[in-house]
């Protein structure tokens, strides 16, 4: 066993870039449930995003069209959810559990041609002096450009559902929809928009994990993610920078494990291997102890405007 | 009326299966309050909803000061001047003050600025409030005044009120018709919605009066009679349920010192809750809603456990038994939702049978459900309280408010209890349905099984209970002969002045 | 413009033609999408819902394997259907197929080489209690903290593969094995077997489970009062605590029957089809079973048929796959399309459509 191949400055910078899809996904995802719909199609909307967005990527020769296009697709997808639930209000949690199935279906079958293949991957930025700091330059200056991205989409979502007039319906429309709909609000207007908004950010994270943290695609490469990012955003409390800490421990114990394999500890791999997903259950049974505060009062509910 | 503010003509909405308005046609003159009267189901709702644009009409049309208004979502009849405080489903727990105030309105201000607007007009109309308290931690009376606040900032022309006053105690209805009044001396006009024609006779300078959706007259109801008003509603006389004269026996149940955590972030918690109920006797329990009546129920049937030895039920600990023992030792509930609660909306009259009859009514034997012997159970409800029905097979939800209310009375009525506890026993429910479910209660009361009724209708309190206590914020008040109650000692009960000889002498 | 009314009553006529449209909806759309992979679509909606059946080429190795494949989806999916009628999402199936496989595998490999005839029901046993033990802990936490079922039966899936891969290569591997990872083949084992009963239907003993199951089920829920307060649970949770219901003890029934099925049917799969426990060997049933639940509208008789339809999307795919090089993959999101279509479809039981004036919605 060898500890001291560990560095602690490179597993910290590894852990940001191992949070980062799941990052996407909770933050998209906790908008989703916000306005008051439980998607638990996460998995499907990441996985094709991978998809797509290796495929883009690797026909254009660069990575950025490859996000673009993964997170159109992704928002596509979560469109057939949103309609299907808003429109023909089917039940939230069997559709959102199609939703999964067809991605990994969908996205199998789009990447058949892609397998073993590599894309272009994201440059580091490189601010020159600022990342040449020791520990701080490669810690806050030496991520790609995704990674702020995300973190810019965490602040970005917290500003929109504190301070404008926007976010406020938005969680007037997932508090209690009756209630909004007698104000006048367009409650499946604006659930469809956090759908699409989340279904996006879900495919942002899929790419990322196809077209960065791995790079390669392989079929069901999310692998849980998307079930992880739904759990981050109870362990949240639908909070959104919760949502961060949450990806980051994540992250964290996920490169953990890995780097605990690479260095040959003397724990069993399965252990290891389904570490986070144990770590993932743990929480969820200390934050549900603790009891649910902060669940929007309309989530999952189906809303029909009736008389 | 030349100086009609809002002029209907020939408003007419049908929905598939019944007509919600039939050609209604009436004026709003300025600065006057008009009331509308009808029954529930009388088409009220509908006609402003379509006021407020949330319903457009088949036909007919709507002028506002003279000018055509046909709104087509309720922002832009708030830019027109119409404002609306809602019954139920307007405000947001979570939120607070200050976001339920600006959701409701089409520009809000910053909320600094908008805080201290809600500060102001608050103040001015006597009706305080903090801007940034959470509105689920709010009691009724407050809530209420979160959406009148949220109209009033709009400088509305035209203020809807629908059943204002159902949430509110005596005093506090005192208040908001001192606010109301002051609006229309401002020359606002106030359109009232309520089936109370007391309130409407102290209050109102024109009521229009609905029925099955038609209009049938406009008058001044301060030269009406209270009967006179109550038949152009009805259409028709109906039974008032009779007197009793019964002797009361022994006790049969008897709570003590009953204190109970809220149920969730929002409920209400019981504070050291004690009564007891006779054989034979009505015992009322009025309260504003959400002051503990849906925690007592619960407490009472055995949805939630009660630490031990604080329910004696015929002399014998039931706290920690849970429903099923209690409704087989005697003791039957009909809560106050009836979709969901009472009954499952998706199921069907035999299967809701079922759903508390199977143990008392032999409907299961060895784990096996006797269908047939449930189908005949349900039958047997139907014929015995006139439930208008298709069938046993038909679901809960395809039943009228009137009609399932009595058949989940008649359900536990029939289960012959010893010991019945109904909450909201008439919620919603026409004048005849609610007549006959009275004198059912009555009836039962009669052949010797103690009632409990927990209401937030004090008429129907005076009508049927022996005594009266009231719950304020899960306290419940020591109960009174209802004959030697005023209405403003119940106020002040319902207000929670406990000790009303000391509140009289303060 | 056209808005969507609530039906007083569930319509019976669209709640038996929902699966139909959405079989033929699925057809329509997946044929456009073989058309697009440039495979003729007629041949190949022919070749997966008509040639495993009829086409005397195929049809005798196909028919039989529709039992083998149906069976354990309509095990998983009969249990995992009494718990989505009482709102309790157990989607996890996947895990507890897995872990009552190597819990039954592990049992009866304890006593090999014996030829007992105990050792098969003890494997059912063993393997039912897996699954079971697995479900239990979504069920504990549940009804002890109020945690999300959903999540946590869905994380043990990871967890349960996990095992998968370790005692596949570590404590069940076959010691003759030569270092290869899976364990003995059980299915050539006398005493562990679970070999087909009557020759050239594909019948064993799984599906004997689960046409058993069908009917226990089809019992429970229409004549039972314990599958009364299922569905009342799920109908109507606060009148089914108004009826003395728990909550808690229906969590724990509807998690640990449909733990127990599934991990019948995973032993049942290692026993017999799979033969042996390795890193692959679980297929995805305890996924498509959930699209089997639905398809049968929660129903026992529907989820039977649903459950062959299904199987039948499995070997008409692999045949499509063999004879038209269609993508495997096409298949997987064929069946995820019926599920989806089925939900939409599904409005109709529930609501009608009304053309309208123009309404604000």
């Amino acid at each position: 066993m060898d500890f001291g191949s560990i560095n602690p400055v490179l597993l910290l910078a590894s852990v940001m870039v191992s949070a980062t899809p799941i990052l996407f996904a909770a933050i998209g995802e906790l908008v989703v449930e916000r306005s008051g719909v439980l998607n638990l199609g996460v998995e499907g909307m990441m996985v094709t995003g991978a998809v797509v967005g290796f495929a883009v990527a690797v026909n254009t020769g660069a990575p950025l069209p490859g996000f673009a296009a993964a997170a159109l697709a992704s928002a596509v997808l979560s469109l057939t959810f949103g309609v299907l639930t808003q429109v023909f209000l089917s039940n939230q949690v069997a559709t959102g559990l199609g939703l999964t199935l067809v991605g990994l279906g969908l996205s199998a079958l789009i990447g058949k041609p892609y397998e073993g293949m590599k894309s272009p991957t994201l440059p580091r930025i490189d601010l020159g002096p600022l990342t040449d700091l020791p520990v701080v330059g490669r810690l806050v200056f030496g991520h790609d450009i995704m990674v702020y991205v995300a973190l810019a989409l965490v602040a970005g979502v917290w500003a929109f559902l504190r301070y404008t007039r926007a976010g406020l319906i938005l969680r007037a429309a997932g508090e209690n929809h009756d209630a909004a709909h007698a104000l006048g609000y367009k409650v499946i207007r604006i659930r469809l928009a956090a759908i699409f908004f989340g279904g996006a950010c879900a495919g942002l994270g899929g790419a990322y994990l196809s077209l960065v943290r791995v790079p390669q695609w392989t079929e069901g490469m999310t692998a849980g993610a998307g079930w992880i990012a739904l759990a981050i955003v109870v362990f949240a409390s639908w909070r959104p920078w919760w949502v961060l800490v949450g990806a980051y421990l994540f992250g964290g114990v996920t490169v953990l494990q890995l780097n605990l394999q690479a260095a040959g500890a003397q724990v069993p791999v399965a252990l290891l291997s389904a570490s986070p997903y144990l770590v993932t259950i743990l929480v969820l049974v200390v934050i549900s102890a603790r009891g649910h505060h902060g669940a929007p009062g309309s989530l999952g509910r189906p809303f029909h405007a009736s008389q | 009326m030349a100086d009609a503010l809002l002029r209907l003509t020939g408003l007419t909405k049908a929905y598939p299966g019944v007509v919600a308005n039939d050609d209604v046609s009436f004026d709003i003159g300025e600065g006057e309050i008009h009331a509308l009267l009808g029954e529930n189901g009388a088409g009220k709702s509908t006609l402003v909803k379509m006021i407020y644009g949330l319903v457009t009409p088949d036909s007919g049309a709507m002028q506002l000061r003279g000018k055509t208004f046909a709104p087509s979502e309720p922002s832009e009849a708030r830019r027109a001047g119409v404002a609306m405080v809602f019954q139920h489903f307007s405000l947001f727990d979570a939120l607070s003050v200050a976001e339920n105030v600006a959701l409701g309105m089409e520009a809000p201000p910053p909320t600094r600025d908008l805080a201290r607007r809600i500060r102001e007009v608050s103040e001015e109309y006597g009706l305080p409030l903090d801007p940034f308290r959470t509105v689920g931690t709010l009691s009724a009376g407050e809530r209420q005044r979160v959406e009148i606040v949220r109209c009033l900032l709009q400088e509305p022309q035209l203020l809807i009120m629908d059943e204002p006053t159902s949430v509110l105690t005596p005093q506090e209805v005192e208040i908001l018709f001192a606010t109301l009044r002051q609006l229309k001396d401002e020359g606002r006009s106030i359109l009232y919605i309520s089936h109370k024609l007391d309130e409407i006779r102290a209050l109102c300078d024109t009521a229009t009066i609905l029925r099955q959706g038609q209009k049938v007259d406009t008058c001044t109801p301060s030269e009406q009679t209270a009967r006179a008003l109550a038949e152009m509603m009805v259409g028709s006389s109906f039974e008032m349920p009779e007197g009793r004269a019964h002797s009361t026996g022994d006790v049969l149940l008897e709570v003590t010192g009953l204190s109970l955590a809220a149920p969730g972030a929002f409920g209400t918690p019981l504070r050291d809750v004690s009564l007891s109920v006779r054989r034979g006797e009505v015992l009322g329990v009025g309260g504003v809603a959400g002051n503990g009546q849906d925690e007592l129920l619960a407490a009472l049937s055995g949805e939630r456990l009660a630490p031990a030895g604080t329910i004696a039920f015929a002399g014998r600990d039931i706290s920690r038994a849970g429903p099923m023992a209690r409704r087989d030792a005697g003791l039957l509930c009909a809560p106050e939702e009836r979709l969901g609660h009472a009954a499952a909306p998706d199921m069907s009259l035999t299967e809701n049978a079922v759903l508390t009859g199977a143990r008392r009514e032999g409907l299961v034997s060895r784990g096996l459900i006797d269908w047939s012997a449930a189908r005949g159970f349900a039958q047997k409800v139907i014929d015995a309280f006139d439930v208008r029905t298709p069938g046993t097979g038909t679901a809960a939800r395809a039943l009228s408010g009137g009609n399932l209310q009595k058949f989940v009375i008649g359900r536990e009525i029939l289960q012959r209890p010893d010991l019945l506890v109904v909450n909201q026993p008439t919620w919603g429910v026409d004048a005849a349905a609610a007549a006959a479910i009275r004198q059912a209660l009555l009836d039962l009361a009669a052949e010797g099984a103690a009632i409990l009724v927990i209401s937030q209708d004090l008429d129907e309190l005076m009508q049927v209970a022996d005594r009266f206590a009231a719950l304020n914020e899960g306290r419940l008040s020591p109960a009174r002969p209802v004959s030697e109650l005023s209405l403003e000692k119940i106020g002040l009960m319902m207000g929670g002045a406990h000790d009303m000889e000391a509140a009289h002498h303060a | 413009m056209i808005r969507l009314e609530k039906r007083r009553q569930p319509s019976t006529f669209w709640s038996a033609m929902a699966p139909l449209m959405a079989v033929l909806l699925t057809m329509i759309v997946g044929g456009a999408m073989f058309a697009a992979l440039g495979v003729d679509p007629v041949a190949a909606i022919r070749t997966i819902f008509w040639d495993p059946l009829f086409n005397p080429q195929f049809a005798s190795y196909s028919r039989p394997q529709l039992l083998v494949k149906a069976g354990p989806l309509i095990l998983i999916a009969i249990g995992l259907s009494l718990g989505f009628r009482a709102g309790v999402w157990n989607i996890g199936a996947e895990g507890q197929y897995i872990m009552g496989a190597i819990c039954g595998a592990g049992a009866g490999l304890i006593f090999y080489p014996s030829e007992s005839v105990l050792i098969f029901p003890l494997m059912v046993i063993a393997g039912g209690l897996g699954g079971w033990v697995w479900a239990m802990i979504p069920a504990l936490f549940k009804t002890r903290f109020g945690t999300n079922e959903i999540l946590v039966s869905l994380m043990l899936v990871y967890v349960a593969e996990s095992i998968l891969a370790s005692v596949s290569s570590g404590l069940l591997r076959n010691p003759e094995g030569m270092g290869f990872p899976g364990s003995r083949n059980l299915a050539q084992w006398d005493a562990s077997a679970n070999r087909e009963l009557i020759s050239g239907t594909g019948m064993h003993w799984g599906v004997v489970a689960a046409f058993i199951a069908v009917i226990l089920a089809y019992v429970l829920l229409s004549r039972h009062i314990l599958g009364f307060q299922v569905r009342l649970s799920g109908a109507a949770p606060k009148a089914a605590r108004l009826a003395g219901v728990s909550p808690a003890r229906i969590v724990i029934f509807c998690l640990g029957t449909a733990g127990a099925l599934a991990g019948a049917a995973g032993l049942f799969e290692v026993a017999g089809p799979a033969g042996q426990i390795s890193i692959d060997f679980n297929s995805g049933y305890g996924f498509t079973a959930i699209i089997v639940a639905f398809l049968g509208r929660l129903h026992p008789v529907g989820i039977l048929f649903a459950g062959l339809l299904m199987a039948l999307t499995y070997i008409g795919g692999e045949l499509a796959q063999l004879m038209l090089g269609v993508p495997g993959a096409s298949i997987q999101l064929f069946q995820g399309m019926l599920l989806f279509f089925l939900l939409g479809v599904d409005v109709f039981t529930h609501y009608r459509l009304r053309p309208t004036a123009r309404e604000a919605a």
